[in-house]
């Protein structure tokens, strides 16, 4: 999935930025189909700019729907992180200090569950969630719970895989020391998490960007439906199946700056790359 | 309640399939400074391991006079190369307390006395793995002693120290023994252990050849190798 948008942004960027390109001949290259056959070069940096300058407009106007969805992906994914990070970071300073029997194939269930498909995670929370499915009574089906739980899914692995490679490490350090104190599994496990505070926070900073930039799962299990469960990926999404592309750009733009503004808020807040900590 | 004497009987670490100590039957009584010596890979180190229960056994026994969790519970380690926990000086020395659930307020009254006794006071809100080497140790020191142990295992404490530092150190350990903490310590460093030791245990192969009175032991070694250690020579 990630070489299929490398590759595809690759096309993009030659295509914009390349004088005298020949789009045909770099895709027959990397054999796959010109995405916008019917679009001239001129009208895809037309739209790039238009784009930009639709997305500084609806910035600076506080565009009321445009508000409304950004505070929408805010909160279902600042809540799916929240729950995420609640779930996986203990339970990867257990997997460091706890030595059971099946502990190395948990672990390597848990990498494997890093790429776990969000298409697939959608449908199983969607069968889950329908009303003839299991907890379909609750009727969270098409609601921002829905779309919580599918992000909790998909980046617990990811944030619990991450940090066990940093609190692995940090046992390493610290296991002769918090043994010859006496200390119990739960002492270790608090030792760990605050310690390991800085590095865990990278791990859950990939959480959020894997959750942020969400969009299969959330589509399938929150039906994007208008000032109920849309959010900003799904808003891309939409705009781009209706050829707003310039709409589409800026809400890109803007989610981009969303992700980079709480990346470097968390950062400042806790003080990373400071002299002396970690 | 007393803890001592401590008692190994055939005690045996393996690892690999390869004897790292052992097997080992030793009485260890509650008075003094115990000083284990040695060439590298004796087993010094994983002897003060198993005596302090960090090294499992693989055969043997080791009991002390009191049950095993209160013994264990008043032991302290302090390791070659100290770990430094991540956090500030005051941080790391008040944390051994807070784990017995001492209020934050009074851990922190407490570290900072001991951050003064071993010179520390001055860098109490440094983060710890900023220290040097020697201050490192004395951090060590310090938090291992702030539970008042009743008995204080050191693995070769002033190894890559300068002389300023290793002095500081040992009056921080004499101070502690005068008060009442039983050390075993493991050292390379001869003059040290003249200094320090009441009594001596040579290990070779990972086995006591001698535990002797310290005097004994300086006057001269029962055994060849022993005789050899001291003499500076090569022993294998």
């Amino acid at each position: 999935m990630a070489n299929l948008s490398f590759w595809g942004g690759l096309v993009v960027f030659v295509y914009c930025y390349v004088p005298s390109c020949d789009l045909e001949a770099i895709t027959s290259v990397l054999g796959c189909r010109d995405p916008w056959p019917m679009r001239s070069k001129p009208e895809a940096m037309s739209d790039l700019w238009s784009g930009l300058t639709q997305a500084f407009w609806l910035l600076v106007t506080l565009d009321a729907d445009l508000v409304e969805i950004s505070l929408r992906s805010l909160r279902v994914t600042l809540t799916a992180l929240l729950i995420a990070s609640a779930i996986a970071l203990p339970f990867a300073a257990f997997l460091s200090v706890r030595r059971f029997r099946l502990r190395r194939i948990t672990i390597a269930v848990l990498n494997a569950l890093m790429g776990l498909p969000p298409v697939v995670v959608g449908l199983v929370v969607y069968v889950f969630l329908s009303r003839s499915g299991p907890f379909g009574v609750f009727g969270l089906l098409f609601t921002p719970t829905a779309m919580i739980i599918a992000q909790v899914i998909i980046i617990v692995p990811l944030i619990a895989s991450i940090a066990h490679q940093s609190l692995r490490e940090l046992w390493g350090d610290y296991h002769d020391l918090l043994i010859s104190m006496n200390t119990t599994q739960f002492q270790r496990i608090q030792a760990l998490l605050w310690d390991g505070r800085r590095a865990l926070l990278t791990a859950a900073l990939a959480g959020f960007g894997r959750a942020i930039g969400e969009v299969g799962a959330i589509m399938i299990v929150g039906g994007n439906i208008d000032h109920a469960t849309r959010v900003l990926t799904t808003a891309i999404a939409l705009e781009t199946g209706k050829g707003e592309f310039a709409l589409a750009l800026a809400l890109g733009f803007i989610l981009i700056a969303l992700a980079v503004t709480v990346n470097l808020l968390i950062h400042r807040l806790s003080h990373t790359e400071s002299e002396g900590r970690w | 309640m007393q803890m001592f004497p401590l008692e190994a009987k055939q005690a045996v670490v393996r690892r690999q399939g390869k004897v790292l100590v052992g097997p080992i039957d030793l009485t260890l009584q509650g008075q003094g400074v115990t000083i284990v010596i040695g060439p590298n890979g004796a087993g010094k180190t994983t002897l003060l391991k198993m005596l302090h229960g960090i090294a499992r056994m693989n055969a043997g026994s080791l009991t002390w006079a009191c049950p095993k969790d209160e013994a264990q519970k008043r032991q302290g380690f302090v390791f070659q190369a100290p770990v430094m926990m991540r956090r500030t000086v005051i941080e790391n020395i008040a944390y051994p307390l807070r784990l017995i659930g001492v209020t934050k307020a009074e851990a922190r009254r407490r570290a900072q006395d001991w951050a003064e006794r071993v010179g520390l006071g001055h860098t109490v809100k440094q983060q710890a793995t900023m220290l040097s080497g020697g201050e490192r140790q004395k951090l060590a020191l310090a938090r291992a002693l702030i539970r008042n142990p009743d008995v204080l295992f050191l693995d070769e404490p002033c190894a890559s120290l300068d002389g300023r530092a290793t002095r500081e150190i040992e009056e921080i350990l004499t101070t502690a023994a005068a008060d009442g903490t039983r050390l075993i310590m493991s050292t390379h460093n001869m003059g040290q252990a003249q200094r320090l030791a009441d009594e001596v245990i040579f290990v070779l192969h990972g086995r006591i050849h001698e535990f002797t009175p310290a005097s004994q032991f300086f006057a001269g070694a029962e055994t060849k190798q022993g005789r050899a250690f001291l003499r500076g020579d090569i022993v294998e």
